[in-house]
């Protein structure tokens, strides 16, 4: 197991022996651990100081199912706080075969605003994996979807992480991009703006080739094998994860109406929790709309290699040609309902053009919905905010701003309405009518962020328990709780999303923690999974804190106190107390 | 008693399979439609008249709040139904 330490100052690579510390830790403990310890907390995030770590989960590339996940960390330039963000992508497991436990990129050129490739690859003959770099001169500047054809002609059957022309000129909206699994530039880690840190570096692609790696040690086969055999069948048999199930029948949109119903779909910038276009831009709508432009049903597809649930959709035109993938939840709802436009085709084209851009598709969405606000479009005017779309792409001085972000473009457009938590926008989810999400928006150490604590399951879905979204009693302790198993399953590589099984099939949860133990060597049970999710969060809080943040920083906005959000007309009422109990008592 | 009811996800299909027969048109996701129900009616009864088996229509809304089966509905009440559903 190595190391592997890239420094773009020279150019040049190191293997590492991994150690003691780190040999137990995978995802987002691992990126999150060697963020605490190795870059200082008051560092510039684009600054040669700031480090960007890579790290596969502990069961990424073996056999266990739904867990592709590749751990992206750094201190954020969006939020100015320790980031983690992840995504599916064959790259995790491609990098995980090698016995690569994390990729650190240090430094940075003396050139501004030249990038370079590096092609990481499985050195037979050396036994290691080895790093090749070379100038990326003919990348930059240029849309995704015609670059990575570029890449794959020049290297073959490899695995891209990049970043778009978002992050070549640093924007804190730039995610980093992975192929999915046809090639497309859709899976991204996009939250808090990781790839301008990956721009600021000067490294434009990690190209990966795992052919001839010895893949991932298992050190008890025969536990590995149990657990994976009862994690399986959590996941075929329940009802939300299953083949044919709600999540690959509708993909992740799904959920549009039922917030809507709930009356917790964020419309129109964050001023109403309805929107009556809610039911032309659902899954339904999109499973129905593919139907129709297809003449056949189209059920959804992997996002990354071994996966059940199979969440990952596609939308096509009017001539059946595909427009593009994926149409999340969260990213039709932010250039959707919050931006008050009901057009699946201008939707879909300004997911193709975050893709396209290199872009996080949430905080693009309530950007442009902040936009609005102010005046630069009318919500509901898909046009005009394929319009803005296009201004970011081709960094004009307005799309430069707002590239920067929601709170960036909120102050200079002087909008109060601006829904964000240490910089980061608020998801699909409204704090004043479920209230659990806004206690996580609140205080995890991520800025706004849903998957760090998803209380949604039980205020909404029913999944782990059956909570009143507008009641805030014992909400903390429900947001704590699962913010813990989160940082857990982040680190096992899985996606969160096999969450929805465990919660609810307790033989699903054991299979789990089983495979963790079986690659590991390791005998923890449930409770210790969770007290490890606890110590990965205490090190993201201790580098904040660190980096200058305090319980005050731990807040919702304001406007969220005092403007009742229609149909509920509630206000975000957890008081302060219990939002610094969900850390004061970790 | 008239109450208005949105089906959603594979709920559509499994009413049009059913009783949608009766009101000579296709049931859309979150098209409302109208059931006649007798008054002091429940969410169970309005399950009952739909045909829907509780384990297939496990959560259901009136007015934006979740009800348990036991709630009693009144008229012009607005019903939102799903089967188990998740996302992210």
């Amino acid at each position: 197991m190595w190391i592997l330490r890239i420094n773009m100052a020279d150019r040049t690579y190191r293997l590492e022996d991994v150690p003691a510390g780190y040999q137990k830790l995978g995802g987002r403990g691992l990126t999150s651990t060697i963020v605490h310890d190795e870059v200082p907390p008051m560092c510039h995030p684009l600054g040669p100081n700031n480090k960007l770590v890579f790290a596969p989960g502990i069961v990424t590339g073996t056999k266990a199912s739904t867990s592709a996940r590749i751990s992206v960390g750094a201190k954020s330039p969006l939020t100015g706080t320790i980031k983690e963000s992840n995504a599916g992508a064959g790259w995790a497991p491609a990098v995980a075969s090698m016995r690569i436990k994390a990729i650190i990129i240090e430094n940075q050129p003396d050139e501004n605003d030249k990038f370079w490739l590096t092609h990481l690859y499985w050195d037979e003959a050396g036994g290691k994996p080895k790093v090749e770099f070379s100038p990326a001169d003919e990348y930059p500047g240029k849309e995704l979807y015609s670059v990575f054809p570029e890449v794959f002609d020049r290297f073959g059957k490899v695995k891209i992480a990049g970043i778009g022309i978002a992050g070549e000129y640093k924007y804190s909206n730039s995610g980093i991009v992975f192929n999915d699994m046809a090639g497309r530039p859709s899976r991204y880690a996009g939250r808090g703006g990781l790839g301008a840190v990956m721009g600021s570096k000067g490294l434009k692609f990690i190209v990966v080739d795992g052919k001839g790696a010895p893949g991932v040690e298992i050190a008890d086969q025969a536990l590995f094998d149990q657990g994976r055999k009862k994690l399986s069948e959590a996941l075929r048999s329940h009802d939300i994860t299953k083949p044919r199930g709600a999540l690959n029948t509708y993909g992740t949109a799904v959920l549009v109406n039922i917030l809507n119903e709930a009356g917790g779909l964020p419309t129109n910038n964050f001023s109403s929790g309805r929107f009556d276009g809610a039911p032309d831009i659902a899954g339904e709508a999109i499973f129905e709309g593919n139907k129709e432009r297809l003449n056949k049903e189209l059920y959804n597809h992997a996002c990354s290699p071994g996966c059940i649930i199979q969440c990952s959709n596609t939308w096509h035109k009017k001539d059946g040609t595909e427009h593009t993938s994926c149409v999340e939840y969260e990213s039709v709802w932010a250039l959707g309902a919050n931006c008050g436009i009901n057009d699946l085709d201008d939707v879909a084209e300004m997911i193709r053009l975050c893709n396209d851009y290199g872009i996080d598709t949430i905080e693009a969405g309530t950007t442009i919905a902040v936009a609005m606000e102010a005046g630069l479009a009318e919500f509901g005017d898909g046009k005009n905010a394929i319009k803005l779309m296009h201004e970011i792409g081709n960094s004009t001085p307005l799309g430069r701003i707002l590239g920067s972000g929601t709170e960036s473009a909120a102050r200079v457009l002087g909008v109060v309405r601006c829904p964000t938590v240490k910089g980061q926008s608020m998801p699909a989810y409204e704090p004043r009518a479920v209230k659990g999400i806004g206690i996580t928006y609140a205080t995890t150490t991520m800025g706004a962020d849903h998957t760090a604590g998803y209380t949604i399951a039980p205020e909404i879905l029913n999944v782990g328990g059956d909570e009143d979204p507008l009641s805030r009693k014992g909400k903390a302790d429900l947001s704590r709780g699962l913010q813990s198993a989160t940082a857990f399953i982040d680190s096992s590589g899985h996606c969160l999303f096999i969450t929805f099984a465990i919660l609810d099939i307790e033989s699903g949860y054991e299979g789990f923690v089983e495979e963790v133990n079986g690659v590991l060597g390791t005998d923890y049970t449930i409770e210790d999974s969770n007290e490890l999710g606890s110590e990965i969060l205490r090190k993201e809080r201790a580098f904040n804190e660190a980096a200058g943040f305090t319980n005050a920083h731990d807040r919702l906005p304001e406007f969220m106190k005092y403007e009742p959000l229609p149909p509920h007309n509630t206000v975000f009422d957890v008081p302060d107390d219990a939002l610094d109990d969900v850390y004061g008592k970790l | 008693m008239k109450v208005y009811v949105k089906l959603y996800a594979d709920l559509v299909h499994r009413l049009n399979e059913a009783v949608s027969a009766s009101k000579n048109k296709t049931i859309a996701a979150g098209v409302p439609f109208e059931a006649e129900l007798t008054e002091k009616s429940t969410v169970a009864d309005l399950l009952a008249y739909l045909n829907l088996a509780k384990k297939d229509a496990v959560i259901v809304f009136i007015n934006g709040r979740t009800r348990s089966p036991d709630h009693e509905l009144a008229a012009g009440d607005s019903a939102g139904i799903f089967p188990p559903i998740g996302g992210g």
